[in-house]
């Protein structure tokens, strides 16, 4: 069985593609068994990519809103159909940004309480491991992991955010050192994000996004390995899944002929 | 056909924290500026069209607007036509 084919979409002004390329190929490794490979935002046809990656960076220059015009490349058009089929979708930083304007997670960004770009790491505490991105991490966990924003600072009204909860779709919430919920300490709230939401996936948990960057924090030499685990993750369930279901791995190879 | 400008004005909905506007607020109490209850910022888009009326151009305005020039979930937004 081949490795496990995850695309990277790289849109004009995506700067964390390459990145988020090494984590997979290199920092995770052959334990993995992904291998990415890059799309490019125009592609229209996914098939043979069994997981999307949309990575950090300033699509389109942020113009409009950050991620606006990004929703509306072509490539999004796939990336939504599969994703309605199942198919694991991780946006990073701007990528979670393209997800929230793209409708495939609710709610909106605004620019961070502080008003300032904010480059440092952050604590953040694991919520949910039954998805395909964090199924090798433990409830309660608390992580380490970099965010570099100016638009973090989730919202959503309030009835949105209670079912969110009662959904269970808070993947990673800001903590402090000892997992301290910043929900009631602000000061462990980097940004002002409702709910002190870092990261969260759709009610089927199929589509995750996150503000903290586990691309950098995927080896040792960068002070945090914490987010590798989100790589291994995947790679695990794609294992299981495509192991479960040899049919439906072997369409996806079919589909592009 | 005839060319009209119309104007969006897109702005962070009533209820929604406006970081910036916030900011400029307390700025405007630090300068001595009395009675600044709240400040909020949105932006204004110019529109050239290409349209049979200005009914059809404000119409199609409002339709850009819902689509792509304000996010629904924070954002309201008016069109009106240049004076």
């Amino acid at each position: 069985m081949r490795a496990a084919r995850v695309g990277v979409i790289t849109f004009p002004g995506t700067n964390c593609d390459r990145d988020v390329l090494h984590a997979i190929n290199h920092a995770a490794g052959p334990e993995a068994a992904l291998e990415a490979v890059p799309v490019w935002y125009e592609e229209r046809d996914l098939s043979g990519i069994d997981a999307v990656v949309i990575p950090g960076g300033f699509s389109y220059g942020d113009y409009l809103r950050s991620g606006a015009i990004a929703a509306l490349a072509p490539v999004m058009q796939a990336v939504r159909a599969r994703a309605a089929e199942g198919m694991p979708v991780l946006g990073i930083c701007n990528g979670f940004q393209i997800l929230l304007e793209a409708g495939l997670l609710p709610g909106a960004m605004r620019r961070n309480r502080s008003l300032r770009f904010i480059c440092r790491p952050v604590t953040v505490r694991v919520e949910r491991v039954d998805t395909p991105f964090t199924l090798l991490y433990r409830r309660g966990e608390v992580l380490v992991l970099p965010i570099a924003h100016y638009e973090g600072n989730y919202f959503a009204w309030p009835e949105e955010l209670e079912a969110i909860e009662r959904r269970g779709q808070v993947a990673l919430r800001y903590c402090g050192p000892g997992g301290e919920d910043a929900r009631e300490q602000p000061r462990f709230n980097p940004n002002g994000a409702a709910g002190a939401i870092a990261g969260l996936t759709n009610p089927e948990g199929n589509v995750l996004g996150l503000m903290p960057h586990p691309e950098r924090a995927s080896e040792a030499l960068l002070g945090s390995q914490d987010g590798v685990r989100i790589w291994l993750s995947l790679g695990r369930w794609l294992a299981e899944r495509r192991g479960r279901e040899p049919v439906a791995a072997a369409r996806g190879d079919g589909r592009g002929g | 056909m005839a060319r009209f400008t119309v104007f969006v004005h897109v702005m962070p909905r009533e209820g929604v924290l406006d970081p910036p506007g916030e900011a400029t607020r307390s700025a405007l109490q630090a300068l001595g500026f009395p009675g600044v209850v709240a400040v909020r910022i949105g932006r204004r888009i110019a529109l050239e069209l290409e349209a049979a009326s200005q009914e059809e151009a404000l119409e199609r305005a409002r339709a850009m607007a819902q689509r792509l020039l304000a996010n629904p979930v924070i954002e309201s937004f008016e069109v009106g036509a240049a004076p």
